[in-house]
């Protein structure tokens, strides 16, 4: 794989210049800033002794053992100085760690990124800060270049790039902002220069100037963008004080808040534009008999005066809008009406409906694959110890208070992790493990029963609820099914953090999994259940009347009732806890619950995605119910909660969030939308599809009409009859598909085995070199030996001379 | 926004906005920052680029930095000459470095540079003892510390030279994938 490099080492004959101060560093080659300090070092290392001592070198010619101490330049200098002459010639201490080599690495990256010809992916160019040895020679090369050289090729190189990459690759480069600047600054000098030179010449290089404007100014338009962005960020004060007392983590439930409301704005834009503000230019004739009066009970029940408003598909008018004037047969004038587009409801609702949701299944699914690929890495073993040190300290955090939390989580966790690996040297007994596997499925079974149960109490209630029919008079009759939903899902979660006090797991972070995974099971059963009751149940009980607005005000009461309860469990389960077990139990404040209330995020969102189809408005009050969480949880997280004291690893974490906001969330939904689409009959009084089978058939009566309207849109219905009608290009996408999976995992099992293979050699490598410098380390020992031998002869002989 | 400000030459703006992960605003509120520090050594004109450094006491004073356990690395690592004491360029540096647009390479690279204390090029085993007495606040037994360190250097040393080098580091801290969201000062 590698060509035979030939190692000229020139080495210098006796060591003349064996002063006082042996320097083992090449003062050239050093970064600028770190010369003092390695003066002070190294004349501190020679006068005194130093603590390494103690690490005294195994055997040498045994190249086997797991550890080689280096017999480095920390061992006492008195001896082989040109041995340290040659370890600090070698390129590994002085590549990579001085700004001539960093200048000359980025060169040859910007090299290789100018000669690719298709965009190239910076991320993927070299990801260490150290060359190999093929691109930069500095001992090997006789014809090395000099710092400046390479600088000004730097520069050149860098006006080669077009002006966005240059920025990325500036801002990307480990060196101080000064010279950073004077590159840039450097660069752009010679490309006005070039510019000004080639512009006699012609039409071609105006291209380029043109190209380069126009990029300029994206530039200039994405930055404004940004920063007008940064601008309506909100809370960015208020998210700086809460990862400034709580760390990252209870943070990640705050930002997962911002993401969905991102989600929801994107959602409700195209629903606004396309459906709600239409029909409220255009509304329907007025419904016969009186519209009833606003009271209080509408802003929990969603039904009475908002029945009949743009907020529920029954206002949506089943017609084509703004229809050009057809005269009546029996010849009379037709109103002139304005003769604006026509706008075919039933369509644009089914459309709307569609694209939004497929807007958000590709956001979803981008950001999800975003975050898995950053928190995963093919071939992660476990470095728990290196992770911790390095990477466990929270730099946001701000506040004394919360950074003594801090360290003392910090201190914990490490000695948890010394505490389990000395534990895991005494293997539990078989008895031992038996017993916990009994208590852990007795734990499971409990908490699926209890799951199941809440279920079956659902669907018990749901019946009676349809047995006993709901007069207008008795409107608030109608929380009560909402009611019972939103208790068993606020109560079973403390049954279950109940029942975890049982079972003892090896790793907290696996608690917080299982504990996340029954809660979720527990919704999404009850939403299941819930979905069955309406589809299935409430469609062919209300026959004559409108079922999709019924179901519309169902979920409209589930949200309300569910921010009620949420405000609810805030109050007493934080603040009343607090008080509680601060005056009677003389305990600590709270641990704010993380999983708990991402779930109820997630639960929420996906009650929105359910009642999108049947209630547009749905979207909107989710945003200002989460804009009022935001603030609620905040207040109450500042005045009563302290941060988790179990460490929380909060990237995989938001991954696993993000996750579950697209599989069971999401593709519930979908299915659901799916469902009510193509198999359940609409209602035949409301809606833009009352006149229909099923709702999918506004789209094909569409096709219908294209088929009729000639040639010239014939490609829409050809789509329509041989992509999505036909099954089988179904089968052919699925099938490529789980042939692209296949292949990209036997990729990632051939990368595994790659690193593997590298790491060995690594290893080995590492072995060789320790070997080769403690064999130099003696050559030149013995060297110094017989040199002090000889002079020490030498002197005697002078001395006898004298004498 | 607009062009109202005087502190900075447009171009001065243009640059540091081109070489750093802020926009221009946020050039301006860092630069305040700064000012507010030592208001009577930083003039309230860049035009002229001058020479200033902020003392490191006054860096460290910085609620954002004051109760880092590594702030005097921090500001080591990033000043001109390695003492702590900071121009406006090394300020903006460092906050730029530390923002959360920075990728994972460049925040490698200088979280190495800020564990290495004896500034050596790698960590050896006295680097990791220092980070840990610095993590825990000296509240672990120096048994548990060389325990702590011997094991991070099982698991993160590739060569066996016992000691990290960049390399080793930059490989650890792609399994950790929170080094991203850690490594982050809000400002």
């Amino acid at each position: 794989m590698a060509q035979p490099l030939t190692f000229v080492l020139s080495v210098p004959e006796t060591p003349e210049d064996h002063g006082p101060e042996p320097s083992p560093y090449d003062e050239s080659e050093v970064h600028d800033s770190f010369y003092q300090l390695i003066q002070e070092q190294s004349q501190w290392v020679a006068e005194e002794g130093l603590e390494l001592q103690q690490r005294e070198p195994g055997p040498p010619e045994t190249p086997g053992s797991g550890h080689q101490t280096l017999l480095g330049p920390e061992d006492p200098l008195v001896h082989s100085t040109a041995t340290l002459r040659i370890l600090a010639s070698m390129p590994s201490r002085t590549i990579g760690r001085s700004r001539g080599a960093i200048i000359s690495q980025y060169y040859n990256r910007t090299v290789r990124l100018r000669r690719r010809v298709s965009r190239p992916e910076l991320r993927g160019v070299g990801r260490s800060a150290r060359p190999s040895l093929r691109l930069y020679d500095l001992e090997l090369d006789p014809v090395a270049l000099e710092e400046e050289e390479k600088r000004f090729l730097l520069v050149k190189e860098l006006q080669g790039l077009p002006v966005a990459q240059r920025d990325h690759v500036l801002r990307g480069m480990p060196l101080g902002l000064a010279e950073k600047r004077s590159l840039r600054e450097e660069s752009r000098t010679l490309t006005r220069k070039r510019r000004g030179r080639r512009g006699r010449r012609g039409l071609l290089p105006c291209c380029g100037r043109l190209r380069d404007a126009c990029v300029l100014a994206l530039h200039s338009l994405g930055l404004g963008l940004l920063s007008g962005l940064h601008a309506l960020m909100p809370w960015r004060y208020a998210l700086k004080r809460i990862g400034g007392q709580f760390g990252s983590s209870v943070l990640s439930y705050f930002l997962f808040l911002k993401t969905l409301l991102a989600f929801n704005a994107l959602l409700l834009l195209p629903l606004l534009a396309f459906l709600v503000g239409v029909q409220a230019a255009f509304p329907p004739p007025a419904s016969p008999g009186a519209v009833p009066a606003f009271t209080g009970l509408e802003l929990l029940t969603g039904a009475g005066r908002f029945t009949h408003t743009v907020m529920y598909y029954g206002y949506y008018s089943n017609t084509t809008l703004n229809q050009p004037c057809v005269p009546p047969l029996d010849g009379g004038q037709c109103s002139r009406e304005a003769d604006g587009l026509p706008y075919n409801m039933p369509l644009a609702y089914l459309f709307t409906v569609g694209v939004a949701f497929f807007i958000t299944c590709i956001t979803l699914v981008y950001s999800m694959s975003h975050s898995f690929g950053e928190s995963y890495r093919v071939g992660s073993t476990a470095g728990v110890h290196a992770v911790t040190v390095f990477c466990s300290w929270d730099h946001k955090v701000t506040q004394k208070r919360a950074s003594r939390v801090q360290h003392d989580n910090i201190r914990t966790h490490l000695k948890e992790l010394l505490a389990e690996w000395q534990l895991r040297q005494v293997p539990r007994s078989l008895c031992g493990r038996l017993r916990q596997v009994a208590v852990l499925g007795l734990v499971w079974l409990l908490c699926l029963g209890t799951a199941l149960g809440c279920t079956v109490a659902v669907y018990a209630f749901s019946e009676l609820m349809i047995k006993s029919p709901v007069s207008t008079e008795q409107e608030g009759a109608l929380l009560a099914l909402p009611t019972v939903v939103c208790v068993l899902n606020l109560g079973a979660p403390y049954l279950y953090r109940c029942l975890a006090a049982l079972e003892r797991h090896d790793s907290p972070v696996l608690e917080v999994y299982v504990a996340i995974c029954r809660n979720l099971i527990l919704k999404m059963v009850i939403l299941g259940i819930l979905c069955y009751h309406w589809l299935g149940r409430r469609v062919g009980v209300l026959k004559e009347q409108c079922w999709e607005n019924f179901v519309g005000q169902e979920l409209y009461r589930l949200m309300v009732l569910d921010f009620i309860f949420v405000l609810l469990d805030t109050l007493f389960g934080e603040l009343v806890w607090r008080l509680i077990s601060e005056k009677k139990l003389k305990r600590e404040k709270p641990e704010f619950d993380i999983a708990g209330n991402v779930l109820e995020l997630i639960y929420g969102q996906t009650l929105t995605w359910l009642g999108v189809l049947f209630s547009p408005l749905l979207p909107a009050i989710q945003i200002i119910k989460l804009l009022c969480l935001f603030y609620i949880k905040k207040t109450s997280l500042m005045a009563n909660c302290q941060a988790p004291r179990r460490p929380w690893l909060a990237s995989h974490m938001s991954t696993v969030f993000v996750s579950l906001l697209c599989f069971p969330s999401f593709l519930g939904a979908a299915v659901f939308l799916c469902y009510a689409v193509w198999q359940v009959r609409p209602s035949s009084t409301c809606g833009p599809f009352r006149t229909l089978d099923t709702m999918y058939e506004a789209g094909k009566v569409w096709v219908r009409r294209l088929e009729q309207a000639g040639p010239s849109v014939s490609w829409v219905p050809w789509i329509h009859r041989y992509l999505v009608e036909n099954t089988f290009p179904v089968y052919l996408v699925s099938a490529l598909l789980l042939a692209v999976i296949y292949l990209n995992i036997q990729v990632v099992k051939g990368q595994r085995r790659v690193m593997y293979l590298l790491k060995e050699q690594i290893s080995n490598e590492g072995e060789d070199k320790i070997f080769l410098i403690n064999k130099l380390h003696s050559v030149y020992e013995r060297k110094e030996r017989r040199a002090g031998r000889t002079q020490e002869a030498e002197q005697l002989a002078g001395d006898l001379d004298t004498w | 926004m607009g062009n109202k400000q005087t502190v900075f030459t447009h171009e001065q703006l243009e640059a540091y906005q081109d070489c750093t992960f802020f926009t221009r605003k946020e050039i301006m509120r860092l630069f305040y920052r700064y000012q507010d520090l030592a208001p009577q050594l930083v003039p309230l004109d860049y035009t002229s680029c001058p020479d200033v450094k902020v003392p490191y006491e006054l860096i460290s004073s910085m609620p954002e930095l004051k109760d880092n356990p590594f702030r005097q690395r921090i500001a080591q690592v990033f000043s001109e000459d390695g003492d702590g004491h900071m121009t406006l360029d090394n300020f903006l540096d460092m906050f730029s470095v530390m923002s959360e647009m920075a990728p994972r390479d460049l925040k490698a690279y200088y979280a190495f540079k800020i564990y290495d204390f004896n500034n050596d090029g790698y960590i050896c085993a006295w680097d990791l003892e220092q980070t840990v007495t610095k993590l825990t606040r000296g509240e672990l037994s120096a048994e548990e510390v060389s325990l702590v360190c011997e094991k991070v250097l099982d698991e993160a040393d590739g060569d066996h030279d016992g000691r990290l080098s960049l390399e080793d580091f930059q490989n650890m801290i792609l399994r950790a994938p929170d080094f991203l969201s850690t490594f982050h000062i809000r400002i």
